[in-house]
């Protein structure tokens, strides 16, 4: 009798040994922008050591929109494939159903964060997913043309569009045939969404629709910030910037062509390495303001770690997004990549502030962040942003007027809405 | 008596006939199972759930939950306040019938120079040179290259900024300045259709290559004696003779260029310029998680292919059964 116990109980413990120390191989997919594959390995190497666990990463393309598509069928299909996603700040709303509540695990984790992006990804009290860094974008200018030309740092996009067609005339004129005024993202897609908003606030237009749920865009300052965006490509901008997303206009960049660009922090430190034909020569501030209105607006952006309802890895994935949004992965991603952390404390952090100084003068950038309608709108955010890039990527072509496109789209969003958005 | 004695052999000889004939239809049957089962696995059952999709308001997130709704998706109007009456649906829906324009744009525009540029490498393959096995390999590249790497390929070739043509072009100034060739939406559909044209160029030079081995070469000597012209060979013989496999190949290509989705998603922003039947299927199935709605679209999109190729047909009067037509 005792000796049954004593095996039964050792036999228990055995297994159980074995399961803990069972290693799982977590699946993680996330878009890959920049180095971000090898930043990704580097960041996570301390968690496979203290846990066992191995990470698989599975790179995506870089547009959030071909993302989202391809993580909706998969989350739609419950997939156990992938056990950890990597989500855009304005999924939560549309995919809170096939995530694993975070609201109990993380609840010492949360107040570390800023308020606003945790109640960002929080949906009927359900914290869908823990954030990683944030991110909102800046202008980039090149220190040495402005400097050569005898011209400021522009704080309207009426003075943004002055300088850079005065640069790229006088630059062109000495045979620098490639240069180009300003570069930023009109392709037809989310990050057009991202530009077009910011110009509408900027002029004090508002956001498209209004955290009451009301829709706001068919008015005078948001029809001149577009009509003023519209008179870009072919004169400061290539027309091909109506196909650039990120990657192309850092390209443009990168390469040394461009006087202005709007981008996100990445490109900061790919445009200070080693094959940038910028390094050293560019600066950061914040986005332009326009028509009279005197507050800029970056839109806000980041990344989020969902965990799926349909891993089979479940705790370890769970302790993977704690590590991940947690300040020592957050830290290293913020040397490596000059993200920015989404941790309070880490804006104060020494060695960030050596390594990175640019993160704790980002902090200002992020203060005048603002949200993509995409709480009021819930699960139609994917098809009114469409419809406003559509509309914003008509005028930009020649395509109808800012007025009369702002109008069609003001009708379309009614109907989108219907009684209420749900 | 004879006719007694006749008989009864006579109607046997002739039931054994049609019990052979009942059996031979029963083996046939048998054989055929496998392949009906597997077609109504993978054809008949989604292209049934689609169409009943279409009817439904389900939603990605919620397969099994939509409810029938009707013609809903396809048309239906709501009363606004003010007592006009605003239509709804995809029958109502501007942005769907510039994608049906935008389709059948590109799907005549591109099977009209495949078929051309394909007869004209057919003829040049058909005729007897050195390395002929060589080139005939040579000329299928374009074709085997799959979409996504081709479509990847050229959007670098055609960036307004690195691209190779945009370099090219300016340097034989042909251009006075650098086209953003994907971007603009003068020269997207333009963009799409070069790429298109060469890649399916060599899939219509096959298909056509293998009508023109089929004519008997004694007919070209026949009118070489009689100093035929040839171009007048051409029109006269070789063209009427080539057209049944002409017409299946533009039949196929047809199909094809009607469901065009890859090279637009991949080459081009998500513009109206540009945008197909597939492509706003997907976007309303997928990211705007109205699946009922991009049912009702593709099933609009499988009618439409019908009527296209039954008008084809008919036009052509295409014998496809196989059996010789005299």
């Amino acid at each position: 009798m005792k000796f049954t116990h004593l095996a039964a109980s050792l036999v228990a413990s055995i297994s159980l040994t074995a399961v803990a120390a069972q290693a799982a191989d977590i699946t993680y997919v996330s878009g890959a922008v920049g180095n971000a594959v090898e930043d990704f390995k580097t960041i996570v190497a301390p968690w496979e050591e203290a846990t066992g666990h191995t990470v698989t990463l599975v790179p995506m393309p870089a547009s959030t929109t071909d993302q989202f598509g391809q993580y909706r069928l998969w989350l739609a299909a419950g997939t156990s494939d992938i056990d950890v996603y990597q989500t855009d700040v304005i999924w939560a709303p549309q995919l809170a159903e096939h995530f694993v509540d975070l609201s109990e695990v993380a609840a010492d984790l949360a107040t570390e964060h800023f308020p606003s992006i945790i109640e960002s990804q929080t949906v009927n009290g359900k914290l869908v997913a823990l954030p990683i860094f944030t991110d909102a974008p800046a202008l980039y200018y090149r220190t040495d043309l402005l400097e050569k030309h005898g011209a400021d740092v522009p704080t309207t996009w009426e003075e943004l569009t002055e300088t850079a067609q005065m640069i790229q005339d006088a630059e062109r004129a000495e045979g620098n045939d490639d240069l180009w005024g300003f570069v930023w993202q009109g392709n037809a897609y989310e990050g057009l969404t991202c530009n077009a908003l910011e110009w509408v606030k900027s002029f004090g237009g508002g956001q498209i629709v209004e955290p009451d749920g009301s829709i706001s865009i068919n008015n005078e300052n948001a029809i001149a910030a577009i009509e003023l965006a519209a008179s870009w490509p072919g004169t400061i901008s290539p027309d091909g910037v109506l196909a650039y997303q990120e990657e192309e206009a850092r390209g443009v960049w990168q390469t040394g062509n461009a006087v202005f660009m709007r981008n996100w922090p990445y490109a900061y430190s790919l445009g200070n390495g080693d094959d940038s034909a910028v390094k050293g020569l560019f600066g950061v501030t914040t986005l332009p303001t326009g028509g009279g209105n005197d507050t800029s607006a970056a839109t806000l952006g980041g990344w989020n770690v969902a965990v799926s309802r349909y891993s089979e890895n479940q705790e370890a994935a769970i302790s993977l997004a704690m590590y991940l949004a947690g300040a020592e992965a957050q830290k290293t991603r913020t040397l490596l990549a000059s993200n920015l952390p989404t941790i309070v404390s880490l804006y104060d952090d020494a060695d960030i502030a050596s390594e990175q100084p640019i993160i704790p003068q980002w902090k200002d950038v992020f203060l005048q962040a603002v949200p993509r309608p995409s709480a009021p709108t819930k699960t139609a955010y994917n098809e009114v942003s469409s419809l406003f890039w559509s509309a914003v990527h008509d005028t930009l072509s020649g395509n109808g007027s800012a007025a009369e496109n702002l109008e069609i789209l003001e009708a379309d969003l009614q109907d989108v809405m219907g009684d209420g958005w749900e | 008596m004879t006719t007694e004695a006749t008989n009864p052999p006579h109607t046997a000889a002739r039931s054994g006939m049609s019990e052979l004939k009942r059996q031979r239809v029963r083996a046939a049957m048998w054989f055929l199972v496998p392949m009906l089962a597997a077609l109504a696995i993978v054809a008949a059952w989604p292209l049934a759930r689609t169409i009943w999709f279409g009817f439904t308001d389900t939603t990605l997130n919620n397969l099994y939950g939509g409810e029938f709704i009707g013609f809903e998706n396809y048309l239906t109007w709501r009363e606004l306040s003010s007592g006009a009456i605003r239509w709804r649906g995809i029958l109502a829906d501007p942005s769907w019938w510039n994608a049906v324009w935008n389709t059948v744009y590109f799907a005549v525009i591109s099977v009209f120079f495949e078929t051309v540029f394909g007869m004209i490498v057919a003829l040049v393959l058909n005729a007897e040179f050195k390395g002929r096995g060589l080139v005939r390999a040579a000329i299928l590249i374009p074709w085997a290259i799959p979409t996504i790497v081709s479509a990847r390929m050229w959007g670098w070739m055609l960036n307004d900024q690195f691209g190779i043509l945009n370099d090219i072009f300016l340097n034989l100034g042909l251009i006075s300045q650098k086209i953003a060739w994907t971007a603009s939406a003068d020269t997207a559909m333009t963009a799409i259709l070069i790429v298109d044209i060469w890649k399916t160029t060599p899939f219509m030079a096959l298909l056509i290559l293998a009508g023109l081995q089929m004519v008997p070469r004694d007919i070209y000597e026949a009118s070489r004696i009689d100093g035929v012209h040839p171009v007048k060979v051409f029109f006269r013989i070789t063209l009427p003779l080539i057209r049944p496999a002409i017409m299946v190949a533009v039949i196929f290509r047809t199909l094809d260029a009607l469901r065009i989705f890859d090279l637009v998603y991949v080459l081009t922003p998500n513009s109206a310029a540009t945008k197909t039947m597939s492509v706003i299927a997907r976007e309303n199935l997928i990211d705007f998680n109205k699946f009922g709605y991009g049912s009702a679209q593709s099933t609009l999109l499988f009618l439409l292919i019908t009527a296209f190729v039954a008008l084809y047909i008919w036009l052509g009067r295409v014998n496809l059964s196989g059996e010789t037509e005299r």
